[in-house]
């Protein structure tokens, strides 16, 4: 690990450390059992881990992962193929159409399709995630410069060279910025999708909770679906540094 | 001798109506190096994009070797800035020709290593473009060109966002190129001091739509000593003189 990257840890360590001690300050100013101070939801947090919350966890990942693969198998290749003018002519209409709804108001219909089970979960986002990547996505597949291509073709370039050497490289890392907007989206209608209809996940958890005013358990299933937001993005970042080291 | 390149009264007219190119006619001789020099947008990167076969001419026609071209051919085509892609390392640029060829691995491997060394690049193999020096770059954009093991090399003002020292090497890097292998090179270019240095045949075009005004013969040249003799400032003051007469 080089100094800078050292650097780079402590200073998330401290932040975290002053989050912490700013919680705790509050929890003890306003005296509620609706806010317990760190140590109380640290130690249910602990207690909760003997019993079913890495149940809860893992579902809410498995939802929201399979969502994000889902969403970004469909977005990419009709994003990229936007690059084909002929393509973008068909398909922005309906770009132009569909994004701007608030894709969760389809949740009856998803519903109606796809049952209450895990599948119509996935799929409400999924629908939300992919308008994200794909709108980002077919941006940046515009957005070739020529020469590059122009470039590529001199050496004898066949179509699908072009796309692999020139338009997925470039477009790539757009994607990963889209995906950590995407992500932080993701998990919060994972918490709306959990919140009925299932007896599991973290949205589930905390829902449940907050009716029987358990805070301390409360607060255990708002540290885990951050955690789990943390843990996405932080694999996120891990990928962005690897493949977009050229810019 | 024979003609590498001939074209015959091409004219190139753009799908949105502007007219870039009219009826021009010159040749290049095999092994022989060509400057073409006119005032910005005479469509001097659309004639090399025709020479590559990337772009087809509206009326007239190119011959390479005296056949008519369907496709990109053994040409190789270095541009200004979108030549190298910012997204492959040295090695990955260089290679790229080769591989999209479908050469061997190993031999890829051969031809690569030996032209890093022969460029004074193997240091720099796995660096990405934006960490060289724009002297550099250029050099791996020959590089690269020369990979293919090109019949006919195309250079549009590769040397033009250089620095004055920079430039001089380069190109008298590129005329001992010329001199040993004697591969065909048409050098698109803004300065009069590079097109008389490089070229043995200086076409002069007229504002757009580029036509050809003049072709000035250059003998003397071939030599690095060329640009402090009596000869080239003359010849410098001739092509000056032309030019004078088109803008
Ligand atoms: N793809 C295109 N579609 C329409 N017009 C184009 C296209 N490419 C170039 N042109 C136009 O054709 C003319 C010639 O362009 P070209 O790039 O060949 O000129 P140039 O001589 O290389 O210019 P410069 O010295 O600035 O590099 C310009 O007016 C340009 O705007
Ligand atoms: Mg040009």
């Amino acid at each position: 690990m080089s100094g800078s990257e050292k650097k780079h840890k402590l200073s998330y360590l401290i932040a975290a450390l002053i989050l912490i001690i700013v919680w705790n300050a509050v929890s003890c100013l306003i005296n509620s059992p609706a806010i317990p101070n760190p140590y109380v939801v640290f130690l249910s947090f602990t207690q909760q881990l003997k019993q079913d919350l890495p149940q809860h966890f893992l579902i809410s990942a498995y939802r929201v992962i399979y969502s994000i693969l889902l969403a970004l198998s469909l977005a990419i290749p009709i994003g990229l193929s936007a690059h084909e003018k002929r393509i973008d002519s068909f398909v922005a209409p309906f770009i132009y159409l569909l994004y701007p709804i608030p894709h969760i108001v389809f949740l009856p219909l998803i519903i109606l399709f796809f049952g209450i089970g895990d599948l119509s979960k996935i799929i409400l986002i999924a629908l939300i995630v992919f308008f994200q990547i794909l709108v980002t996505t077919r941006d940046a597949a515009r957005s070739v410069n020529e020469y590059y291509i122009y470039s590529l073709l001199s050496l004898g370039a066949t179509k699908k060279d072009i796309y692999k050497h020139v338009v997925f490289p470039f477009v790539l890392p757009k994607i990963l910025t889209a995906l950590r907007i995407g992500v932080g989206t993701a998990i919060a209608v994972l918490f709306f999708a959990e919140s009925f209809a299932t007896n599991e996940g973290l949205g589930h958890l905390i829902v449940d909770s907050w009716d029987r005013a358990d805070y301390p358990s409360l607060y255990a299933g708002i540290v885990s679906m951050a955690l789990l937001g943390f843990i996405l993005y932080s694999i996120l970042e891990f990928v962005e540094k690897r493949v977009c080291r050229w810019m | 001798m024979t003609k590498a390149i001939e074209a015959i009264n091409i004219s190139k007219v753009y799908s949105n109506g502007v007219k870039a190119l009219e009826n021009v006619t010159f040749s290049v001789e095999k092994g022989e190096s060509c400057s073409i020099i006119g005032p910005s947008g005479c469509g001097k990167t659309t004639l090399l994009f025709i020479f590559s076969g990337i772009l087809k001419p509206t009326t007239g026609k190119v011959l390479i070797d005296g056949s008519e071209i369907d496709k990109p051919r053994n040409t190789a085509l270095i541009l200004q800035d979108f030549g190298l892609f910012p997204w492959k390392t040295v090695y990955e640029n260089v290679c790229l020709g080769l591989k999209i060829r479908g050469v061997e691995k190993n031999k890829q491997k051969k031809i690569v290593e030996k032209l890093l060394k022969d460029l004074g690049l193997q240091d720099f193999r796995n660096s990405y473009p934006k960490e060289l020096s724009g002297g550099m770059q250029q050099r791996v954009a020959i590089a690269r060109a020369l990979a293919l093991n090109p019949e006919i090399m195309l250079m549009d003002e590769p040397f033009s966002s250089l620095d004055a020292l920079t430039r001089e090497k380069l190109q008298n890097f590129l005329l001992e190129l010329q001199n040993k292998d004697s591969i065909t090179t048409v050098l698109v270019t803004h300065n009069i001091e590079e097109a008389v240095f490089l070229g043995k045949k200086i076409v002069i075009l007229s504002p757009r739509p580029g036509k050809v005004v003049k072709i000035i013969d250059n003998e003397e040249m071939g030599d690095v000593e060329y640009r402090n003799k009596k000869g080239f400032f003359e010849k410098c003051r001739e092509v000056r003189k032309s030019i004078s007469l088109v803008i």
